[in-house]
């Protein structure tokens, strides 16, 4: 039945792609039926190319506008402050740039549109224009390239001089574990081949330094000192992903990559933070309108939102990737002395 | 080849309709095949966009397009992440790079150069039909038991390598490769026959500097083709021996489902290097060619030259020399070493300043032209803003730096889509519509192409636009649903006005279709000049013959963007009352060779 009404419907849009066609060469006039655009052709599209650009502003305004909540939220590690000044260079010599050009673009467009009266320039070959639009790229994309770099080398530099704390991070389909180093600050060393009962990690359990490890189900940090993550994956690709923090690495089966920062807000500071407010204000209105229709279903309600930092998985790792999640808290040196006191370690856990 | 021999043998009809060995019923072949490809692909994206703007909904059309993969038209996340795989490929390989490629390598190389034919017309045919066979393979891949392949189109292992990983990594992965297997030597052998006919077959004062934009762009194309598809078919045959013959090419230290696999000391990290080496060329591979199509488009339609041939040429070489080497710009976050990054940084970044080179040049073609509105040239001027639109934000995605924090969301998806996906879609619908009277000998119905144009256009930026803003947000790409992520709640609204435009969009393509088939049959009659243009395939007859020239080849005596040249009194054009002199026009007396 389904096929029928579909095969009905690619039917009767066919009927109206041939009425549609037959008026247009209708309105026409019988005279010209080349198929060439003639002058009428090129006044209409001409000015459908300036009011193009004009509705592309449009758009880009409206966009920047509206979405303004979306563009990057607020950032919660050191070097994000870095990340966020250099995007933000970045995006307006990038809207500068596409707003100049599409407006030459298509105002040539809407400007030279042809007729029969006008004549076009013999004008094949220029090399000081040439080198003007190969020379302002060099620098501006030199000058980016130099800042980008600088950030980057910063970024990436893991300096065990900072005296970090030490966290592994390890995935699997689909969820995480974060395994913290213990007062040694030495994480045990680990294999895939020893994972066995309780010690779902492999961790081998003859090296020293293991045995004060401790695996936990949520990421927690200290605000203000410095994390190194190792990570490790148990099976496919992953990605830890923490866009709060500018964050991500790949987690590689067969390899340990890392990744370091230093969390600057806690959970509740950047709850309370402006951005945040607002944001959260936003997702609960929506989740209250959404309850209405849930309510009158009979269904159970939505509990209202309340942020917390999170981890998600960016590298497609199989039919529950969408779902590979991790909670991050970012507390006070004391909550969090008080929070891993009371982990099990490596070697409890093990014992019991 | 022996040109007098052509066109006195007669012909059944499956030399002449199937296994052909003319270059421009190839060329028909690969557009058709590639149009069909493309069908599927774009109702692929359809249907998963519909999925992430109404993640909680059931839609009957699921289940009777998926069936049992979406039982009460509940789509299953292994069926979601199998048609964003699917698309991709299907798009990139079948539709961007045969279809573009093909179609338009096949038909203008001989036309414009002046040759009889391709300089192995059995190759020519034989990959075609390797082409054809890779297109049936990955199609059949769809209705396997355990679903096609679903580890996204760049297939990294370990998650393709194992079966356990996901049901899409058992037979479904084997036909993959086995389709890519074959596409690439397609791919190859066609790249192989390009670069020889266009070094060898060109007519009498068809120099290298008289060549066509496009011809230039379809043979560096090739170049680059040649250079990088034969490493991918290496990672391809690595793959095959990982997942069938228990190497560890690519794998090691895995325990899955339980157990641990013997594999050790592979690495992931390889099989991304092999990848990207083909994939980045491959961007270029799909954008060269539109990008020769729109040179040609521009120019002819403006009734100008193009401006700063030379320049083009060489940006051409330049960016098909680059590259080949920012491959790692796609894995500053795989956990190669940073260093490794900010070299990728530098190239790629360097990739813009021939990028932007061209950009001007196209816009300063336009500058006191006489335009000519044909649909082809709309497309063309839309190929060159999506360019502009798309290329800028790859400032953002090229810099190691800022890709961490946008790296696999939403942002690189509107990026690529733009500037190479949509972009080269241009370069397609344009290079159709500019040569359909030549491929069909009819003309297609402009107005119908106008209304395709437009709604195309408005579709494509209402579709990518706000999706930069959604990844900016943190949006990963590939999820099934992102309602386990309460903070994404607030980007419902957009991602349904993306799957309205996307929507909106597809709709617009059946203008094209209908006027596709519509003219074929039914078409206004082609005059042999249609668009008043300078290169040779305008000199054949509209009815095609089997060498494509019934007499003599011609001979060439100028270049192709000889478009409004003034006399030496400045009254008049070189020809009077003609605002172009074709490559055969002779050189008229007092003339000068201004610029070649």
């Amino acid at each position: 039945m389904t096929i029928f009404l579909v095969l009905l419907v690619v039917a009767l849009l066919g009927v109206t792609f041939w009425q549609l066609s037959k008026i247009f060469q209708l309105s026409q006039g019988k005279n010209d039926n080349s198929q060439i655009a003639n002058d009428n052709d090129n006044k209409n599209q001409g000015k459908i190319m300036l009011l193009f650009v004009i509705a592309m502003y449009a758009m880009i305004i409206y966009c920047f506008v509206a979405y303004r909540s979306y563009f990057l939220p607020e950032t919660a590690s050191e070097h994000g402050k870095d990340y966020d000044n250099l995007m933000l260079i970045s995006v307006v010599l990038i809207m500068f740039v596409q707003v100049i050009t599409q407006f030459l673009l298509h105002f040539f467009a809407f400007k030279y549109r042809g007729s029969k009266e006008n004549k076009a320039t013999y004008f094949a070959d220029n090399n000081l224009l040439e080198a003007v639009w190969t020379g302002i790229p060099i620098v501006t994309l030199a000058g980016l390239i130099i800042y980008g770099l600088y950030t980057w080398t910063d970024i990436m530099d893991v300096n065990d001089e900072d005296d970090p704390l030490v966290v592994e991070l390890y995935a699997y389909q689909f969820a995480w574990r974060a395994r913290y180093a213990g007062a040694d600050n030495e994480l045990g060393k680990a294999n895939v081949r020893f994972i066995e009962g309780v010690n779902t990690l492999g961790v081998d359990a003859s090296d020293t330094y293991a045995m004060d490890d401790i695996v936990t189900t949520e990421l927690h940090l200290p605000v203000n000192r410095k994390v190194v993550f190792k990570m490790r994956s148990q099976d496919v690709l992953h990605s830890a992903y923490m866009p709060f923090f500018r964050a991500q690495m790949n987690v590689v089966p067969g390899m340990i990559t890392e990744f370091a920062y230093t969390p600057i807000k806690t959970t509740q500071e950047m709850r309370s933070s402006d951005f945040m407010i607002e944001k959260v204000e936003t997702i609960n209105g929506i989740r209250r309108n959404k309850n209405k229709d849930l309510l009158a279903k009979g269904e159970e309600a939505l509990e209202p939102y309340e942020f917390d930092y999170y981890l998600l998985c960016n590298k497609i790792c199989g039919a529950s990737h969408y779902n590979m999640q991790m909670k991050i808290v970012v507390e006070s040196e004391e909550d969090y002395n008080k929070w891993i006191a009371k982990q099990k370690t490596f070697k409890q856990v093990v014992a019991k | 080849m022996s040109a007098g021999a052509h066109g006195h043998h007669k012909e059944t009809f499956i030399t002449k309709y199937i296994f052909s060995e003319d270059h421009k019923m190839i060329s028909k072949q690969y557009l058709i095949t590639g149009l069909l490809m493309g069908i599927i692909g774009i109702a692929m994206s359809l249907l998963f966009r519909m999925q992430i703007a109404w993640p909680e909904q059931s839609f009957g059309v699921f289940e009777v397009l998926l069936g049992k993969w979406a039982p009460e038209g509940v789509m299953d996340p292994n069926v979601y992440l199998a048609l964003v795989t699917i698309h991709g490929t299907i798009m990139v390989f079948f539709v961007l790079t045969a279809g573009l490629s093909g179609t338009f390598s096949n038909l203008l190389i001989p036309l414009q150069i002046g040759a009889r034919d391709m300089a192995s017309g059995f190759l020519n045919m034989v990959s075609y039909w390797l082409f054809f066979l890779s297109s049936i393979i990955m199609v059949f891949s769809l209705f396997v038991e355990a679903g096609p392949a679903a580890a996204g189109w760049t297939i990294y292992p370990p998650l393709s390598a194992l079966p356990q990983a996901m049901p899409g990594s058992g037979l479904g992965m084997t036909l993959w490769l086995s389709s890519m297997a074959i596409f690439i030597a397609s791919s190859l052998i066609g790249s192989l026959n390009y670069v020889v006919t266009v070094i060898n077959l060109r007519t009498k004062g068809m120099s290298m500097s008289r060549l066509p934009l496009t011809i230039w762009a379809f043979f560096i194309t090739a170049v680059i083709g040649i250079v990088s598809f034969p490493v991918l078919l290496s990672a391809a045959l690595l793959l095959i021996m990982d997942r069938s013959f228990g190497t560890s090419f690519f794998l090691g230290d895995i325990f899955i489902q339980g157990e641990v696999l013997h594999n050790q000391g592979g690495s992931p990290v390889l099989f991304e290097h092999l990848f990207w080496f083909l994939g980045h060329p491959e961007v270029y591979i799909v954008l060269l060619p539109a990008l020769g199509i729109t040179s040609e488009i521009i120019a002819t339609n403006s009734r100008k030259p193009i401006f700063g041939y030379r320049a083009m040429i060489g940006s051409i070489i330049a960016i098909a020399f680059l590259s080949t080497i920012v491959w790692g710009h796609h894995m500053f976050v795989s956990g190669m070493n940073p260093f490794l990054g900010s070299v990728f940084t530098f190239t790629t970044l360097l990739i813009a300043i021939p990028s932007a080179v061209k950009s001007f040049n196209y816009i300063t073609t336009l500058w006191k032209g006489n335009l000519q509105f044909n649909p082809g040239m709309l497309f063309s001027i839309g190929l060159v803003s999506t360019f502009i639109t798309g290329g800028l934000t790859g400032i953002i995605l090229g810099d190691s730096t800022l890709d961490i924090n946008v790296h696999d969301t939403y942002f690189v998806v509107a990026h690529f889509h733009l500037v190479m996906g949509i972009s080269a879609l241009y370069g397609l619908f344009a290079g159709v519509y500019h040569w359909f009277p030549k491929m069909y000998g009819k003309m297609m119905n402009k107005n119908l192409g106008y209304i395709h144009f437009w709604i195309t256009a408005i579709g494509a930026y209402g579709v990518f636009f706000p999706m930069h803003f959604v990844g900016m947000a943190g949006l990963p790409r590939r999820y099934y649903t992102y309602t386990n992520f309460p903070y994404f709640d607030d980007l419902a609204d957009t991602n349904q006005l993306i799957t309205y435009f996307a929507l909106f969009t597809a709709f617009g393509q059946l203008f094209f279709l209908y006027n596709f088939i519509h003219s074929m049959f039914y078409g206004k009659k082609a005059p042999q000049n249609p668009w008043k243009s300078n290169t040779l395939e305008w000199t054949t007859p509209v009815e095609h013959v089997h060498g494509n020239w019934p007499g003599e080849l011609p001979t060439v005596y100028r270049w192709p963007y000889d478009y409004s040249k003034p006399n030496e009194e400045g009254d008049d054009y070189v020809i009077p009352g003609q605002d172009y002199a074709t490559q055969v026009t002779p050189m008229q007396e007092g003339e000068k060779q201004l610029h070649h």
